[in-house]
C-alpha cells in the first residue's frame, strides 16, 4: 500500500510540474502571435503554425525567414530546428509505450518541455503523466496565447514603433541562451560566434534566407569534424530543456 | 505561397517527430549525431539573432535593435523569464525610437 501511495505522490508531482511548465511556456505564445502578425502573416496562418508545427523554435524561425527568404528557406530553417524533436523520440517512446493513434499524437506533442518533464521522472506512471500533461497543457495554452498575441499584434499597427522587430531578436537570444551556458557550452559558444559572423558576412552577397542556412552548415562541419571532448556540448543538457528554452 | 510553406514546413517538423518515435533507439545514440544536432540548433538560433538584430534586407544596419538586444542579454544574465526578456527588448527599442533613434 505504501508503495502505491508513493507512486501516486510522484505522479501528482509530475502533473504539478507539467502545469507550471505549461503556463510558463504557453505565456510566450503571446510573443509568437504578435511577432507572427508583425512579420506579415495573417491570423489563420499564425494559428496554423501553432496548431500544426507546434514547435516554438521552428515557428519563430519560420516567421523570421519566410518574408525575405521565401518558402524554400523558411521550410529548410524550420525543419532543421525541428531535428532535435526527432532526437527526443527515442528517449520518450520507451517511457510511453504508445500504440495505434496515440503514437502520432505522442509524436506531435514531443517538444523540449514534454521531454524534459517526462525524463525528469522514473519510468512508469509518473513519467507518462509528465509527458501527456505537459504536452497537452503546452499545446492548449500555446495556441490560446498565440491567438491573444495575434489579435493584439493586429490591433497595434506598425511593428517597429513598438519595438517588435527588436523583440524578435530578443526571442531568438532567449531561445539560444540556455544552450550556451556553463563548461559544457564551450563548443556551443564557439559555434554561436561563428554563426553570427557567417550570417552577417554573407547577408550583403547572397539571397535572404541563405545566411542563416549557411550558419547551420558550419555547425554540421564542426559537429562532424571536431573530436567530441568530455566537456563539449551536452546535447540534451537537462538545464537547457528544463528552462523551457524553445519548445 | 505562404500557405504552401506553412503546410510543408509543418509536415517536415511532424515527420521528424514521428521518425524519432519509430526509429530503433541505437540509430540516434551515437554521440556525434546528437552533438551535431545540438550544434545546428545553436548555430541557427544565433544566426537568427544576428539577422533579426542587425540586418535590413541585404544590408547590415545598426539601429535601436542593438541596444534593445543588449538589454535582453542583461535580463537573461539576471535570469528573467522569456516574456520579460522579450518585452524589455521591445520597450527599449520603442523608447529609443520615440527619442529619434532609427
Amino acid at each position: 500500500m505504501r508503495a502505491v501511495a508513493r507512486r501516486d505522490d510522484e505522479t501528482r508531482a509530475a502533473v504539478r510540474q507539467a502545469v507550471s511548465v505549461s503556463v510558463a511556456t504557453g505565456l510566450y505564445g503571446v510573443s509568437f502571435g504578435a511577432l507572427s502578425v508583425a512579420a506579415g502573416l495573417d491570423l489563420a496562418q499564425t494559428m496554423a503554425l501553432s496548431l500544426l508545427m507546434f514547435s516554438g523554435g521552428s515557428q519563430f524561425a519560420f516567421i523570421g525567414v519566410v518574408g525575405a527568404g521565401g518558402p524554400g528557406a523558411a521550410i529548410a530553417t524550420a525543419g532543421l530546428l525541428g531535428v532535435r524533436n526527432g532526437l527526443y523520440g527515442p528517449q520518450v517512446a520507451p517511457l510511453l509505450g504508445a500504440h495505434g493513434w496515440r503514437r502520432p499524437l505522442a509524436a506531435h506533442l514531443t517538444i523540449d518541455e514534454s521531454t524534459a518533464v517526462a525524463t525528469a521522472h522514473r519510468a512508469g506512471p509518473a513519467a507518462r503523466a509528465g509527458f501527456w500533461w505537459t504536452g497537452a497543457g503546452v499545446f492548449v495554452l500555446w495556441n490560446a496565447f498565440t491567438l491573444v498575441g495575434a489579435l493584439l499584434g493586429d490591433a497595434l499597427g506598425d511593428p517597429r514603433r513598438y519595438g517588435l522587430d527588436a523583440a524578435a531578436a530578443a526571442a531568438f537570444l532567449a531561445l539560444v541562451w540556455p544552450r550556451l551556458g556553463g563548461a559544457t557550452g564551450r563548443l556551443a559558444r564557439l559555434v554561436a560566434g561563428a554563426a553570427v559572423v557567417v550570417a552577417l558576412a554573407l547577408t550583403p552577397v547572397v539571397p535572404p534566407g541563405v545566411p542563416v542556412l549557411s550558419a547551420a552548415a558550419v555547425a554540421i562541419l564542426v559537429g562532424m569534424l571536431v573530436r567530441p571532448g568530455p566537456d563539449d556540448v551536452a546535447p540534451d543538457d537537462e538545464e537547457a530543456r528544463a528552462s523551457g528554452g524553445g519548445s | 505561397m505562404t500557405w504552401f510553406a506553412i503546410v510543408a514546413a509543418s509536415a517536415v517538423c511532424f515527420g521528424l517527430k514521428l521518425a524519432g518515435h519509430l526509429v530503433p533507439e541505437h540509430w540516434l545514440a551515437q554521440p556525434r549525431v546528437a552533438r551535431t544536432a545540438a550544434l545546428v540548433t545553436v548555430a541557427l538560433l544565433s544566426a537568427l539573432v544576428a539577422v533579426q538584430a542587425l540586418t535590413t534586407g541585404r544590408e547590415v544596419v545598426v539601429d535601436a535593435r542593438l541596444p534593445a538586444l543588449a538589454v535582453a542579454a542583461v535580463a537573461l544574465v539576471l535570469r528573467a523569464p522569456f516574456v520579460v526578456v522579450v518585452v524589455l527588448a521591445a520597450l527599449t527599442a520603442a523608447g529609443l525610437r520615440a527619442l529619434g533613434m532609427p
